[in-house]
């Protein structure tokens, strides 16, 4: 393995890591990917005020690793969106964070509206960002019609702005513009650990903390070269399934509530409590807050404890099962979720989508499976994959992927290893890279942190699973019915404050 | 046969609504901890260990003054409560929390340990909206937690409904917001339409950490402290999200339901 390759939940120094040209590195992507690797992370470093380093971590599936490239770029580079589709995201943020034009992107617009950074070339941070007013995408026609929905949106979630281009009913294209959640937490994290560094790593997406918390610990594990206690990795494993068990089981419930078939959405509702409260029962918060500390996790669990969580996901097991068992055998449901909402696989493949949305199109991808780390390099969860990449599809990896995270919290909660939970967490060393991974509920979570000559992070790097997966639900939408597009969002639930960060 | 298994399954499951506010309130996670309280009097002379501790600066001793904390800021990561050494901030165990007025969340002084608990709406409003409240929620640059346990309100187990409350699509249909988040920057007109639209007399509840003071993002440029700087806020819920028997106590509260019951 060549030095700049690594493991996730490893660091190595920055030195290693290649610098090459634009034109080299942008050669070497697109041979990777080619070759089955995926871009897990791309960013600009701003440097001085003329020039920004490109960093790029791609993951191999097939090795089971990653590696770390740079490349230093002024003003302008040679835009990879044209023969690598899902860098187009990556690219664009470069641009609005760090004032590079990728020359030739094919849709070159803000991701966030958020001011550049400070060293960044032709940085203005004096003028005013107006959120969502950019360009859209629009049909000509005499009876095309467009619809635009949002900031504000009909139901209790989160912000975003949706227009559509419509024919009558029928949606030919979908374009989303987000930002509204933006508050600023990479650039939070600089100059970190701060105090309070793990509690917006926490609140990076509300309902993914143990995911996040897990990738930022891990990160900050690795940089100061420390295992977790296995006690510990156990407990993280739980809590993260935990998380998984009730967001699907919610989204289950949801699904059916989108189509009117309540039987399944309250008693899915209900599940959905039952398992923030088995996550409550770890820590006091239905959430997972303050759990996961940095070097292992703040609160044991007895046996008492375990066997009260073991009985309880007994119960909800079954409850889940008869629950669910409704949506298959309804044939109305059927109807409902089959044909609506279709992603082709390869354009799960190209955009590189991940998590559930990507495994409903038969992609076999799982951080817990490719990347193992923590207590996934020794009890592995099959990937749960489905061919049909319709809102059926992705209804059904989750019940998969409900059942197998049942039965190995199940597993683990009887043979939990003992020793302790926790263990001393020296500073981060100086000059590293450390890749994290994790996956969580909703797809691969990456986040990349860089440390300075003073021990603190240089850099910081968020990548939340609804990064890659937006787009996913824009192309879903296409030729459906406008009002299919709460059953198409909700069976994606994509976060807006991952993404906005 | 899905017919007849969706009857049996109905039938199995019966009512699981909960008896609250009717009978108890049903306890919370041993973890939890619920409230906090501050007894500034017992603090040590010259003693600010829980100063440095609290990762959204909740708590300030201002020269040799009395210990403030302002439980609107606060996450509740008891860091504050393991640090101090003279057991001067306990946890409580109360998942009552919500104050009319923001000074009402600041502990510390004598008389001030705990939180002064809202009070319920005066003649006309309760009124109008006692039996009625219809609120349009508007997520402001938070983290999703508060949206989503306050989504778990509306699940069978709590049936929001039964109590008249209910969210609606449109700020022209509703009487009042419910807001979650600091309020970013880019979420900040947005706000101000919505909260125009609603037609008066409104009310407006900021719920959690964030909508109160900004929470875990409080003092970053691109948010601002909560709802409270941009439009007058009726009714404040701590919590890092609150839980939803926090949420719900505290809307109960302002409507004068818990008055003379079991769960109160």
């Amino acid at each position: 393995m060549a030095a700049n390759y690594l493991h996730n939940g490893a660091a190595l120094a920055q030195t290693v890591i290649p610098l090459l040209s634009w034109a080299e590195l942008r050669q070497h992507i697109l041979a990777e990917v080619e070759a089955g690797a995926r871009l897990a992370a791309f960013f600009g470093q701003p440097a001085t005020r003329e020039r920004a380093r490109l960093v790029a971590i791609l993951a191999h599936p097939g090795e089971g690793n990653l590696s770390a490239w740079t490349a230093n770029v002024d003003k302008s580079f040679n835009s990879l969106t044209p023969d690598c589709p899902e860098a187009h995201g990556f690219e664009r943020e470069i641009w609005e964070q760090c004032g590079l034009k990728p020359e030739g992107h094919p849709w070159l617009k803000p991701v966030r509206f958020q001011p550049p950074k400070s060293a960044s070339p032709g940085a203005d941070k004096t003028a005013p960002i107006q959120p969502g007013v950019t360009d859209y995408f629009q049909m000509p026609g005499p009876e095309i019609h467009e619809v635009a929905v949002g900031p504000v949106q009909a139901d209790i979630m989160e912000p975003g702005h949706f227009r559509f281009q419509c024919h009558g009913e029928m949606v030919y294209h979908l374009e989303i513009s987000l930002g509204y959640q933006h508050r600023g937490v990479e650039r939070a994290l600089l100059n970190g650990p701060h105090r309070r560094s793990l509690h917006q790593a926490e609140t990076l997406a509300g309902d993914t903390s143990i995911g996040h918390a897990t990738a930022y610990c891990q990160a900050l594990e690795s940089l100061a070269g420390v295992q977790v206690p296995a006690r510990a990795q156990a407990l993280r494993a739980i809590a993260l399934e935990l998380e998984r068990l009730a967001n699907h089981t919610g989204d289950l419930g949801a699904l059916a509530g989108d189509i009117g078939y309540l039987p399944t959405a309250a008693g899915c509702g209900r599940l959905r409590d039952d398992f923030l409260n088995l996550t409550a029962l770890l820590c006091g918060s239905r959430f997972g807050r303050n759990f996961l500390r940095p070097g292992g996790v703040g609160y044991d669990v007895d046996e008492a404890r375990a066997g009260q969580l073991h009985d309880r996901l007994q119960q909800a097991a079954k409850d889940a099962a008869s629950a669910v068992a409704l949506l298959w055998n309804t044939s109305s449901v059927r109807a409902r979720f089959e044909n609506t909402g279709h992603l082709a696989r390869e354009a799960a493949l190209d955009l590189g989508l991940v998590g559930p949305a990507a495994r409903a199109c038969g992609l076999a991808r799982d951080v817990r499976h490719e990347f193992p780390a923590g207590l996934y390099r020794f009890c592995q969860i099959p990937i749960a994959t489905f061919h049909t990449g319709n809102v059926f599809g992705r209804a059904q990896v989750r019940w998969l992927e409900i059942q197998r995270s049942l039965a190995f919290v199940q597993e683990q909660l009887k043979a939990l290893p003992a020793g302790s939970i926790q263990t001393q967490l020296p500073q981060p060393g100086a000059s590293l890279a450390a890749v994290s991974l994790v996956e969580g509920w909703r797809g691969e979570i990456c986040h990349v942190a860089l440390t300075d000559a003073s021990r603190r992070f240089a850099h910081y790097k968020v990548v939340d699973p609804s990064f890659h997966n937006w787009i996913g639900l824009a192309l879903a939408l296409r030729n459906q019915q406008i009002s299919d597009f709460p059953l198409c969002c909700r069976s994606f639930n994509l976060s807006c404050c991952g993404h906005d960060l | 046969m899905f017919a007849i298994d969706t009857i049996f399954h109905r039938l199995q499951r019966g009512c699981q609504t909960m008896r609250y506010p009717d009978g108890p309130a049903p306890a919370l996670p041993d973890r939890h901890g619920g409230g906090l309280r501050v007894d500034s009097a017992k603090c040590l002379p010259g003693c600010s260990d829980c100063v440095p501790v609290c990762p959204t600066r909740a708590i300030t001793r201002p020269g040799k003054g009395r210990l403030k904390l302002d439980l609107g800021n606060c996450i509740f990561c008891a860091a504050c409560v393991e640090a101090c050494p003279a057991k001067a901030i306990t946890q409580t165990g109360d998942h009552r929390l919500a104050a009319r007025r923001r000074e009402d969340l600041q502990l510390g002084p004598p008389g001030a340990e705990q939180v002064r608990l809202a009070a319920a709406l005066d003649g006309k409003l309760l009124r109008l909206f006692g039996r009625s409240l219809r609120l349009r929620q508007v997520s402001a640059g938070g983290c999703n937690a508060c949206e989503a346990d306050t989504n778990v309100l509306g699940t069978i187990g709590w049936d929001l409904g039964r109590f008249g409350i209910q969210f609606v699509a449109s700020p022209r249909h509703a009487d009042g917001l419910l807001i979650t988040g600091p309020v970013s920057r880019n979420m900040e007109l947005a706000l101000r339409k919505t909260y125009e639209a609603v037609p008066d007399p409104k009310l407006v509840i900021a719920l959690g950490a964030c909508a109160i003071a900004g929470g875990p993002f409080s003092g970053l440029p691109p948010v601002h402290h909560g709802a409270s700087g941009l439009v007058p806020v009726d009714l404040f819920i701590p919590g890092c999200p609150p839980h939803p028997l926090t949420i719900l106590d505290g809307l109960l509260r302002m409507l004068g339901k818990l008055e003379g019951k079991a769960g109160a």
